[in-house]
């Protein structure tokens, strides 16, 4: 660990560095040392890890396999809700716990569109790209609902989702009148397994796509300045100008579109869903990506990138334990230690300690907090 | 601000606690939702219509496990619903939950109630001994349904339960059958300490340890969820160890390990590299075998419903049940046997 001791260094050499260019360098710092630590410990254990061939799965199509390549397919739900959740956290100083159970929400609607009520259909009722249209039209609406309770109600957005996050799945289940719909349809598992004739798994692409758009929302509008701004004094935005509600519901309302399309990927995984189990626990994993990318879990400053490269970390080290045979009920005492790590690293007391007690990068460790 | 933030936390976390104990104390005989962490767990009850007419029907409390877990569990928790019901002659109360603990605590709620008879269906097998007792002392029935637990045979009048152990012999006997020169075996077990699990994971343990040439290239469980099961084989197929066959200890998992086969390009099933087993009743999953993408599914039959009605009718009657323990009949069917005559039967 010795780049925290050198990054104050860099940054007294170069006071003329912009602010806010410095700040993302220190917020990435943990993600990306964490990644570096997970990639160095496989690399010494077995460099077989990051082997990737080509296979020819079932249906006769060349596809690449490998951990590497799991990593990066098994982690595209988590990464889009991530980014969500970072506009939600930034905006409203508060996580949104409902994602798993709106998921379900999602998935729910597009598996009984596409399957016209019926338990088993073996092609498609509707429109695929229709149904999909619709299920994320439902949770923006669930998450409108979420958001017009943390901003115009002014609740405490753990309690208010807390709703959600306890219907959700009942909310899901009684969609299919309480039926496990299964489809059969292969077009319709295109969006969660491969394309044909394309190697790489459908599901990065879709992530690679999120990402665009949200690297061109933030670039080109003032979305991100504005949810900026509401996070770190709602007051004063409003005196600027700016509607702080408005924005915290359209920040809810995004998540709503995130959550669907990580659902509609989880359930063309497979065809068919499970209310109770699909994407159990995921709010957790995706508060915790925003957490290891470096941003405020109170709110103000945030950073997409970190929190997508968190939820990268967070599923490398999940395919690691179970490449070891950690069992799968452990599994989340030995996530536990390393969360206890990173989130003790990337405590604003401890880098101060590690950065030498400089003062100036304590200060800004301080207003992110 | 730091002040009024700590505030703010206590009030949400006041808030969050007074609202799981509406829920516990809210238990109203009409159309409740209860709310808990676990998620989809619910009671429901049907009220008489007439009160009149209240003193005649047999009250009954139903604990069983959450209908969304499988689609075993969908059948069985339906067939509960549509048997224990006023036109059949019960004031019926529903809980669905799998978490023992909270199943537990429903059930000392429902002997409190002095409900007649109390039908059992434990997520675990183990912690149920005061809730028994008090049942006892209380004069309620206890009939065991599905599950068994761990107790003393006199601490219930009945029990109607699937011979967990005799369905994972079955399937390690039809395994054995196949004559393959090795079993390189991916083990998903289902919820750790449940019944099935312990039955279906005890036939195969036994068999690993006893033969030279049946080994598990992985045993983990997946408590019962279709996606961690996928991540498993995943995981086993890209650490590229030798397997040829997957024991599942449900359909769901069985169906998450056959797609991270299919994605790998891993042909399974009639005439494939690797052996597909599976347990449960759900019809899709007949259909697999029947297309010979699966090897095998051991059948759990789910319908219990009427067995214990005619227990309870016969109590009623002063007639005491036959035996203790009835087993519902079960077998298992592979590719090569399976018919659509019993798809038909059988599926649910």
């Amino acid at each position: 660990m010795t780049t925290p001791v050198k990054n104050p260094e860099t940054r007294v050499k170069r006071p003329d560095e912009p602010f806010f260019k410095r700040l993302t360098r220190q917020q990435l710092f943990i993600p990306v040392a964490a990644l570096a630590l997970l990639v160095l410990f496989n690399l010494i254990a077995d460099p077989s890890f990051f082997a990737v061939s080509v296979k020819e799965n079932s249906l006769g199509n060349p596809v690449l396999s490998g951990n590497i390549i799991s990593v990066l397919d098994n982690a595209s739900e988590l990464v889009i809700l991530a980014i969500g959740m970072t506009l939600v956290t930034a905006s409203s100083g508060g996580q949104d716990i409902s994602v798993g159970a709106t998921m379900a929400i999602a998935g729910s609607v597009i598996l009984r569109l596409v399957c016209g009520g019926q338990v088993t259909a073996d092609t498609m009722q509707m429109n695929l790209v229709l149904a999909v249209i619709i299920g994320i039209a439902v949770t923006a609406l669930f998450g409108a609902f979420n958001g017009t309770l943390v901003a115009y109600f002014k609740i405490q957005p753990m309690v208010a989702t807390l709703i959600m996050y306890t219907a959700g799945r009942s909310i899901a289940a009684w969609i299919n009148n309480n039926q496990l719909p299964i489809i059969n349809d292969l077009t319709f598992k295109y969006a969660g397994t491969f394309l044909p004739g394309i190697p790489i798994p459908t599901p990065i692409f879709i992530t690679a796509l999120v990402i665009l758009v949200f690297w061109l929302v933030l670039k080109f509008t003032t979305l991100g300045l504005y949810t900026q701004a509401v996070g770190i004094n709602a007051n004063s935005s409003r005196l600027n100008g700016l509607d702080p509600k408005l924005i915290k519901l359209l920040t809810y309302v995004i998540l709503g579109v995130c959550v669907a399309v990580a659902g509609f990927i989880r359930v063309s995984r497979s065809g068919s869903i499970n209310y109770s189990r699909i994407a159990e626990n995921i709010e957790m994993d995706a508060i915790l990506a925003v957490a290891l990318g470096g941003n405020a879990l109170s709110g103000g400053k945030f950073n997409i990138y970190g929190s997508i490269l968190g939820a990268y970390v967070i599923q490398f080290l999940t395919t690691t334990l179970y490449k070891y045979e950690v069992p799968s009920t452990a599994l989340p005492a030995y996530k536990a230690v390393v969360v206890i790590l990173l989130v003790v690293l990337s405590a604003p007391v401890v880098r101060e300690k590690l950065a030498g007690m400089k003062k100036a990068p304590a200060k800004a460790a301080k207003e992110v907090s | 601000m730091k002040m009024k933030k700590v505030l703010s936390l206590a009030l949400a976390a006041a808030m969050a606690l007074s609202l799981a104990a509406c829920g516990n104390g809210d238990k109203t005989p009409t159309d409740a939702s209860k709310s808990n962490t676990s998620g989809g767990s619910s009671v429901t009850s049907q009220q008489p219509s007439d009160p009149s007419t209240g003193g005649d029907l047999i009250t009954v409390g139903v604990i069983n496990n959450d209908p969304n877990e499988s689609g075993y569990r969908t059948a069985n928790d339906k067939a509960m619903r549509d048997m224990f019901t006023e036109a059949n002659g019960y004031k019926a109360t529903f809980y669905n939950n799998n978490d023992a603990a909270q199943q537990i605590a429903e059930a000392q709620q429902m002997v409190q109630n002095e409900v007649d008879f109390l039908l059992l269906s434990p997520a675990s097998t183990t912690g149920w001994d005061t809730v028994l007792k008090d049942a006892q002392a209380a004069g309620t029935q206890v009939i065991l349904f599905d599950r068994m637990l761990e107790a003393n045979e006199s601490m219930y009048v009945a029990a109607v339960v699937s011979d967990m152990p005799a369905e994972g012999k079955t399937a390690v006997d039809w395994l054995a059958a196949q004559g393959l020169d090795e079993y390189n075996i991916i083990h998903i077990q289902g919820h750790m300490g449940s019944d099935a699990q312990l039955g279906r994971t005890g036939a195969l343990d036994e068999k690993v340890n006893a033969e030279a040439n049946w080994n598990y290239v992985a045993q983990q469980t997946a408590d019962w969820n279709e996606e961690t099961a996928k991540t498993i084989v995943q995981t086993v197929i890209d650490s590229k160890k030798p397997f040829n066959v997957i024991y599942a200890e449900n359909n769901g998992m069985a169906r998450g390990a056959a797609a991270a086969l299919d994605a790998a390009g891993i042909t399974h099933g009639k005439d494939g590299d690797v052996i597909i087993m599976g347990f449960d009743s759900d019809k899709w999953a007949f259909e697999e075998v029947l297309a010979g993408r699966w090897n095998y599914m051991g059948l759990c039959n789910p319908l219990q419903a009427e067995t214990v009605d005619q227990i309870i009718k016969d109590l009623k009657a002063g007639k005491e049940p036959s035996q203790k323990i009835t087993y519902t009949p079960e077998q298992g069917f592979d590719c090569e046997t399976l018919t659509q005559a019993d798809v038909d039967k059988y599926g649910t």
